[in-house]
């Protein structure tokens, strides 16, 4: 739901700026591309790519011949799309974790790991061969470990993830999510990547992406989207896939002290051109909190603004159309540089926000808090709060508490999945009202599992993961709190706020949990072995003994003259001696 | 078991086990303390390697260089310590914040069961102030914790500085892999104990604390820092933690790496490597070294502020900088560069600190005893309560075969009452579980009718149950409903030797220090004991041999191998004083090595009281 509010605002920009287009827009297929930078309020600078690839084609319609002739959209993609009857795909690869209470929420959240979460259409029969068989194509796509994924770390999430496009099919047996918190991102996941884009990382914004700047943050996150939407004609379903890339450089590691930042610092390139294939290309910066210049100084400057609501607050944005010449200047060369003046300290407080951790010690039990906090200072609403915990947490469903202001808060609704051991994972949904301004503390206690030696992984004094928990959440907007807004704004829109503006959809994910499992010391195995083996031969074999021997007392075997004495009386035939 | 099936070499062996019993038992005793004796020995002891390979071949290259700013840090901070009159908390929070920490704050309190005079508090009320610095791109799943705690008075204030001087200059680097947690607490372990426990959301010893708004994972290894003094001419490593546990000795090994790498003068227990092993001196040094081990590691009490962390099954050792007026000095920047060096070693963990030995004795820095080497010692000791026990039961089982001949005893009874034995064994439990209740709880009572502080009527409370306990035989056999039979004492006897056994057994296991010092006072006494020995003389023996005792010994031969002798009278005020921290401990910080002694060794060693007063 938070893409709506930026489709409206690229298309109230298209509109506004009469961008002139590099290729005349085609029928079939359309490709954009975009940078939006956002200086953060410690410090940091938010980097977000977004490439979008229309494409007015159906893959799954039965009886078209099959599509064949790609053009902007990768076929890779397509391919599979149309293989697995793929409804909708969303896939994320993250290194780092998004610090909510530092940056704020990111336009597209996503979990530290690897995430995949996939409806498949409503035609297909067997949802679970398709899930395996599309994991292990993707992690060839995209060099990645998902042929982990397997039926241990998948759920079926009844409320937390609707589709995001096209289609009312809301049966959660059509959905499948897993998520691999171990996950490790690196330039081998990013080389794939950037190959699905038309222009490569040969052209346009993408000649930005350097991997060994983009792995030089603080936070890396790459995704791939897929959905169907409708079209501008709202009869003809057309699908698009958006392609994201979020960082956060670091102004502490790598600024050297100064407050400076420009696109050859962050990326160690500048921009020449557009993509030329791109039909919208263009750089926006995030200027809400600097209105007169006295945060930073933004050069060159841009006649351009833009306004858009986003994540319920209304931003203003500077906007750099790549299409058009005079961007690039004298120089043909695009080097946007940022320096800041002034300090901003004050940390916000994002309405929502969670953490989790494991409590307790010891190698037996342990107990998983989940803490979600709401700043907001009067409006208590809902969260839906997923769970998915490996089956060798063996949860006591029975502890789980959920507290707010120490007070016991009933969920409205539970969905519960137990575990199996070694075929399915725990599976916990349920609807907690947050009363305004508070802290709410979800607890469960789990006990330990001992595995079999097999299924250690091979560094298993490192421990087990456990997957980020994800809230999903309509948050009171901003914009409906804030009051001056009515300065600028006509008198008859802001009496009675706009709906869409009220509330809008956060995603946030909590940080995995790393969990030690009792571990046998594996340098011992063999040792082990052949000492119990011996120790249970020898006292099998002598205690077998023992019991099945017959005890008799010998008679002690007479000396060799009464032996003698008594052959001799036996021949005589008188009684033999004592 | 052939030769056990065997009726008649049955017989032989044990027949060959009572008869040279004594004989045997002397020659156990004395190769346990030789064998002992020979684990300082350095011919006999392994050379320290590093096991975990993580940390091993790829040496970091250490670039710290702002030890001036540390000393500035220190300086600003003992300003401000003064001026708050203790945690500079608000101070701190900016120091930290200015580094590109997230900071946290966290306040505890905590009521002393009585005053600890020592330290001199009773209410405690604290802040702990941590930054965490975020590793980029990690997942907040990995921590690792640097420590410095806010000692009152002039100490300690160049280890926060340090500490805030290596924040800002880990701020910027990249290569993190785990979180940082710089951690400065107030009241050294009773704020340490209330952030770990305020970090793992447990609460085993009643503390009050405010919960943690900030966490970083699980903790993967910790590392406490005692600086005093602007220049430092050795640095001594404090391993000990609470009931005797102690970290993974990769991380002394790491310690002793950097210590190599850099040129620093390196100590444990204070004490100099020397390399004249061939020498009486190079003998004596080194035993006096690995006795200090056993000592500290004995008492089960921790030594530095690591030693809470062992419980969560975090490695954690105390690094503390002596100044010892050598004139062979360092700075404090190369202190940094040993910590960068550690920390960014363990940054590169990537499992737990599990490769090498938990259980070991150091002799000095570079060698070491692991367990297999030193647990014959104690096994030795433990025999000769099994020897003595076969003895007894082979001595009881005599008398009933003849029975079972045929002959004219069957009327006898077959023998002693159960309730003979369970008397004694019940009534010195009892006793036990008074010596580790009434002190405490009494110490009201004990104030009001005697001119003594709490803390004195705590401990002398302690001596007198003790003390009282010594008067029960009489009384017991008071209780008793007939004469104390001959088989009576042997029955009673075995039982007590296989509960001793048992005991030490277990204790060993845990704290082979602890295990091993009890073994070799109660030993000798226990096994030898009977009711046909002269009453006075047995009586003192036992008595100098008691647990109380040891301790008091262990006190004297303490004070002797740090090199500062006591007489008699100080000796006295020491042992006091020791009794009421291990009552403290176990209070504050539920250290184990009170209640075994009041609930266990004692009353079993009672039991034995009572055979020598058997009538």
């Amino acid at each position: 739901m938070q893409w709506q509010s930026t489709d409206v605002e690229v298309n109230r920009s298209d509109g506004t700026k009469n961008s002139e287009t590099f290729t005349p827009a085609p029928a079939k297929d359309q490709f954009q591309e975009e940078l939006v930078i956002r200086p953060l309020h410690s410090g940091d600078i938010y980097a977000s790519f977004q490439f979008r690839t229309l494409w007015d084609t159906d893959f799954l319609q039965e009886g078209q011949k099959k599509v064949s002739h790609y053009r902007l959209f990768p076929k890779s993609l397509g391919q599979v799309l149309s293989k697995f009857s793929v409804q909708e795909l969303h896939i994320s690869f993250t290194q780092g974790f998004w610090r909510t209470m530092q940056w704020g929420q990111p336009f597209i959240p996503s979990p530290p790991g690897a995430e995949l979460w996939v409806w498949f259409h409503h035609t297909v029969s067997d949802v679970d061969g398709n899930w395996k068989e599309l994991t292990n194509v993707l992690s060839g796509i995209f060099c990645a470990s998902l042929n982990f994924i397997d039926m241990t770390n998948t759920v079926q999430p009844s409320a937390s993830f609707k589709p995001l496009g096209l289609g009312n099919a809301t049966d959660h047996r059509f959905l499948r999510y897993a998520t691999l918190p171990r996950e490790i991102v690196c330039t081998e996941n990013l080389t794939p990547w950037k190959k699905l884009l038309p222009c490569g990382s040969k052209a346009g914004l993408a000649v930005l992406m350097k991997s060994e700047k983009l792995f030089h943050s603080s936070f890396h996150s790459q995704a791939v989207h897929i959905r169907p939407i409708c079209q501008a004609s709202f009869f003809s379903k057309s699908w698009e896939l958006r392609q994201t890339l979020n960082v956060v450089f670091d102004h502490y590691t790598s600024g050297q002290g100064k407050k400076e930042w420009s696109l050859f610092k962050m990326f160690s390139r500048t921009l020449t051109e557009a993509c030329p294939l791109a039909s919208s290309s263009k750089v926006y910066v995030d200027i809400t909190d600097n209105p007169e210049g006295e945060l930073f100084e933004l050069s060159p400057a841009t006649p351009l603004l833009s306004q858009a609501v986003v994540l319920g607050d209304r931003r203003t944005y500077s906007v750099y159309d790549l299409t058009r010449a005079e961007t690039f200047g004298q120089l043909r060369s695009f080097n946007l540089l940022l320096r800041w003046k002034g300090d901003s300290g004050d940390m916000l407080r994002p309405l929502l926000h969670a953490e989790r951790y494991v409590a307790g010690f010891g190698l037996q039990t342990g107990e998983i808090h989940t803490v979600i906090y709401n700043n907001h200072p009067y409006r208590a609403f809902p969260v839906l709060l997923m769970d998915s915990v490996p089956w060798y947490l063996q949860l006591y469903i029975h502890t789980l508490t959920v507290t707010s202001k120490s007070r016991d808060n009933k969920p409205s609704y539970i969905h519960y999945q137990p575990a199996k051991d070694r075929h399915r994972p725990h599976l916990l949904e349920m609807l907690i009202q947050l009363p305004p301004h508070s802290m709410t503390e979800v607890t469960v206690q789990f006990e330990r599992a001992l595995l079999k030696w097999t299924e250690y992984t091979p560094d298993p004094n490192h421990g087990f993961y456990v997957g980020s928990s994800v809230i999903s959440a309509l948050v009171p907007s901003m914009v409906a709190m804030s009051t001056n807004f009515t300065q600028d704004q006509p008198l008859f829109s802001s009496f009675v706020p706009v709906k869409e503006e009220s509330s809008y959809f956060v995603r946030v994910y909590t940080e995995p949990l790393l969990v030690n499992l009792p571990t046998p010391d594996f340098s011992m195995p063999y040792n082990v072995i052949c000492l119990t083996c011996t120790v249970v031969a020898v006292g099998y074999g002598s205690f077998y003994n023992l019991l099945t021997r017959t005890f008799q007392v010998d008679e002690p075997s007479p000396p060799l003259a009464k032996r003698l004495a008594n052959f001799i009386r036996r021949i005589r035939g008188v009684p033999l001696l004592a | 078991m052939g030769l056990l099936s065997d009726p008649n070499r049955r017989k032989a062996l044990t027949n060959l086990l009572t008869r040279l019993n004594a004989p045997i038992c002397m020659v156990c005793y004395l190769a346990a303390i030789v064998w002992f004796m020979g684990l300082a020995f350095e011919p006999f002891t392994l050379r320290t390697y590093m096991s975990e390979n993580a940390m091993g071949s790829t040496m970091v290259e250490e670039r710290f260089s702002s030890g001036e700013r540390a000393l500035s840090l220190a300086k600003e901070f003992d300003a401000h310590k003064r001026k708050a009159g203790g945690m500079p908390m608000e101070w701190l929070v900016k120091a930290m914040q200015a580094r590109g920490l997230e900071v946290f704050t966290q306040s505890f309190s905590r009521k002393l069961p009585f005053p600890d005079e020592n330290k001199e508090r009773y209410m405690v009320r604290g802040t702990n102030v941590y930054g965490i610095l975020r590793a980029p791109r990690a997942p907040r799943t990995e921590a690792l914790v640097i420590t410095a705690p806010c000692s009152p008075g002039n100490s300690n204030n160049q280890a926060v500085g340090l500490l805030l001087a290596l924040a800002q200059y880990f701020r910027n680097q990249i290569f993190w892999a785990k979180d940082i947690i710089f951690l400065v607490n107030e009241h050294d372990l009773i704020g340490m104990q209330a952030w770990l426990e305020g970090y793992h959301h447990t609460n085993i010893t009643g503390m009050e604390y405010s919960p943690l708004q900030g966490r970083a994972g699980s903790i993967q290894a910790a590392l406490s820092l005692e600086l005093s003094s602007d220049v430092i001419t050795s640095l001594d490593l404090i391993l000990e933690g609470l009931n005797g546990q102690l970290p993974n000795l990769d991380l002394a090994n790491l310690f002793y790496a950097f210590c190599q790498k850099l040129g620093v003068l390196c100590t444990i227990q204070g004490k100099l490597q020397r390399n004249d092993w061939d020498t009486a001196e190079g003998y004596t040094h080194a035993a006096q070294t690995m006795m200090l081990m056993v000592l500290k590691q004995a008492c089960g009490r921790s030594w530095g502020d690591h030693g809470l962390f062992l419980r969560y099954h975090i490695e954690a050792a105390s690094i503390r900088g002596i100044n010892g007026f050598r004139h062979y000095k360092m700075d404090v920047a190369t202190i940094g560069r040993l910590l960068e060096g550690m920390v960014r070693k363990l940054n590169n963990l990537l499992e737990r600190l599990h490769q090498s030995y938990f259980f070991y004795l150091l002799p000095s820095l570079s060698r070491f005893v692991s367990i297999g080497y030193y647990m014959p010692a104690f096994g030795l000791l433990a025999v000769i309560l099994l020897l003595r026990a076969l003895d007894l039961w082979v001595n009881l089982g005599a008398p009933a075969l003849e029975a079972v001949d045929g002959v004219t005893e069957a009327e006898q009874p077959s023998g002693p009452g159960v309730l003979t034995v369970l008397t004694p064994v019940v009534i010195s439990h009892l006793t036990g579980v008074a010596l580790y209740l009434l002190p405490v709880h009494l110490q009201e009572m004990a104030v009001e009718h005697f001119p003594v502080s709490e803390t004195e009527a705590v401990v002398l409370t302690a001596v007198a149950i003790y003390t009282a306990g010594l008067a029960l035989p009489h009384n017991t056999q008071r209780l008793l409903s007939g004469e104390g039979t001959e088989q009576g004492w042997k029955v009673l006897k075995l039982t007590a030797l296989l509960y001793l056994a048992v005991l030490l057994g277990c204790t060993a296991l845990i704290n082979f220090s602890l295990g091993f010092i009890l073994a070799v006072t109660l030993v000798p006494i226990t096994a030898s004991m009977t009711p046909h020995m002269p009453k006075a003389l047995s009586a003192l023996a036992m008595v100098l041999l008691s647990p109380a005792f040891t301790i008091l010994y262990c006190v004297f031969i303490y004070q002797e191998l740090i090199e500062a002798p006591v007489s008699v009278s100080e000796g006295w005020m020491l042992f006091l004083s020791v009794i009421s921290q291990g009552i403290l401990d176990h209070a504050l910080y539920g250290s184990l090595v009170y209640p075994l002694l009041a609930l266990f060794i004692y009353p079993c060693w009672l039991m034995f009281w009572n055979i020598l007063f058997w009538s």
